[in-house]
């Protein structure tokens, strides 16, 4: 078996250990989703309108929420320093944890989004868009993610930098995602919104692993 | 010169305010702090010269 | 390349700046002075009014707040890639007057929004992309407080600043694309009169002049704090 997959493998199960963190992100993308009513009102049409931009937000809050642990916990107890020296290249390490997260948080998420669109009153075509953009999205919040753990590395707090510093970043994502529900809502092609969404996602995905890298890389040699 | 801006003097006089006390407060602080590192390095200087 | 490093000595930038900044404060002044005077003699505009007065504090703010990001993005390339040394110090010290800027920008740009289209926040593209700047600057910020070794946090926050910079773009396209979804072309955009462009050109050039200045005298300021730094160890050991 590979490095790639052996460390992928790893981190999942790791994640799955640790309080899983699936189990953690989907709890809080519902409490949001439940939330929200609550907050706005009961009006079918009014949360249907709102469901793309709030399951977007939620769904990106909830994924952030075991971001900071992405590097920390193996930088903590030296796992880091080992993996670092192995044959694997620290960008494909930094791949690895992406993918990782994403299958233990973001993937978990998109599952769940449907039935939570329900409780939101979005029609069918329309959810079906919302899994799609988050299916296609949240890659590039793992990715987008990996660069602020990387670079909180070293911070006992830095759970509460790590937000401040990626969600600008992700805005993008927000924009095209909830944009392509919209327009669906509005019964217009998802198209153009999706493509980029998509566009920006394997941006993210191809480009953070040198980013997060070079953090890791600083943290390491200092 | 103009002062008489009509009824927009609501809007304008608070924005030219509040960038007046933006800009004079940046140049205070920048000054400030500039005079208490120069103090300080002089008063360390003289103590190990 | 060589020129920059020849003042990479901070011994050199001392020198220089304390040369050229009596000049550049009275350039700054000069310009707030006659940009102010030409800002409040020209007519009323046709369709704004007297609010046009807010385009000569609004716009040179924006110019600023992206400017500052530009310089630190810039700042920190050259740190990360050819290790100038004072590169750090020039870019944590553009922050906070990139920081200021930016929300100056979006409070004149509030109170010049109210007069035009009714409300003081409206989800126009330029003024939430500013928004989002605003942010960034405090995330750099942040992180340079939070990390305490001072290498380490120079060289993240370099890589943050390249990275908000790449995605500065793409940001600004997205939260366009949003907008126009929304409410159609920016409002705040069009042509300009000619009777307003000197004011405008000018209190642009006073802004920037200002901020070169603010800047070159906080990174003399971070220069002997780090003097002052190093006698104290000297000191203690």
């Amino acid at each position: 078996m590979s490095v790639f997959t052996t460390l992928l493998l790893r981190d999942i199960r790791l994640a799955a250990r640790s309080g899983g963190s699936a189990a953690l992100a989907l709890s809080f993308f519902a409490l949001v989703a439940t939330l929200v009513p609550l907050g706005v009102g009961a009006d079918l049409h009014l949360l249907a309108r709102v469901a793309g931009g709030v399951l977007w937000v939620g769904a990106v809050l909830s994924a952030l929420l075991s971001l900071d642990r992405l590097f920390q916990g193996d930088f903590e107890d030296g796992s880091l320093d080992v993996i670092a020296l192995a044959p694997l290249p620290l960008e494909l390490t930094a791949l690895a944890k992406i993918a990782a997260h994403w299958l233990s948080t973001g993937l978990p998420l998109t599952l769940l989004s449907p039935l939570l669109a329900l409780l939101f009153n979005l029609p069918g075509h329309a959810t079906a868009i919302l899994f799609v953009s988050l299916l296609i999205g949240t890659p590039a919040v793992s990715a987008i993610g990996a660069i602020g753990a990387s670079l909180t590395l070293s911070l006992k707090r830095g759970g509460l930098i790590l937000p401040l510093i990626i969600l600008p970043l992700l805005s993008p994502a927000v924009i095209f995602g909830a944009g392509a529900v919209q327009a669906t809502l509005d019964g217009m092609a998802a198209g153009s919104a999706l493509g980029l969404l998509a566009a920006f996602a394997l941006a993210s995905v191809l480009l953070s692993p040198f980013a997060a890298a070079a953090c890791v890389r600083l943290n390491l040699g200092g | 010169m103009n002062f008489d801006m009509g009824s927009y003097g609501i809007y304008i006089w608070p924005a030219y305010g509040v960038s007046a006390v933006a800009i004079i407060g940046a140049i205070v602080w920048t000054v400030t702090s500039w005079r208490r590192a120069k103090a300080k390095l002089a008063a360390l200087e003289k103590r190990n010269p | 390349m060589n020129f920059l490093f020849r003042y990479a000595n901070p011994h050199e930038f001392m020198r220089l700046s304390g040369a050229v900044l009596p000049v550049l404060a009275i350039a700054t002044a000069l310009c707030f002075s006659i940009g102010l005077y030409l800002g409040f003699s020209v007519p009323p505009d046709y369709q704004q009014g007297t609010t046009v007065a807010l385009m000569f504090i609004h716009v040179p703010a924006d110019v600023v707040a992206e400017l500052a990001y530009g310089a630190i993005a810039v700042c920190s390339l050259l740190s990360l890639v050819w290790r100038h040394p004072l590169s750090d110090t020039a870019a944590r010290a553009a922050a906070p007057f990139g920081a200021l800027f930016t929300a100056l920008g979006l409070i004149t740009g509030a109170l010049w929004g109210k007069p035009m289209w009714g409300t003081y926040w409206v989800w126009d593209a330029r003024l939430t992309s500013f928004l989002l700047l605003l942010f960034l600057y405090f995330g750099y910020m942040a992180l340079w407080n939070a990390i305490e070794d001072e290498t380490r946090a120079a060289r993240a926050c370099a890589i943050l600043a390249l990275v908000g910079v790449v995605n500065i773009p793409i940001i600004k396209f997205s939260v366009d694309w949003w907008s126009t979804l929304h409410q159609g072309e920016s409002i705040m955009a069009g042509k300009i009169a000619p009777v307003y462009l000197a004011p405008l050109l000018i209190m642009m050039l006073g802004y920037t002049l200002l901020f070169v200045t603010l800047w070159m005298v906080r990174i003399r300021t971070a220069i002997l704090e780090r003097r002052a730094r190093n006698l104290m160890q000297q000191a203690a050991s």
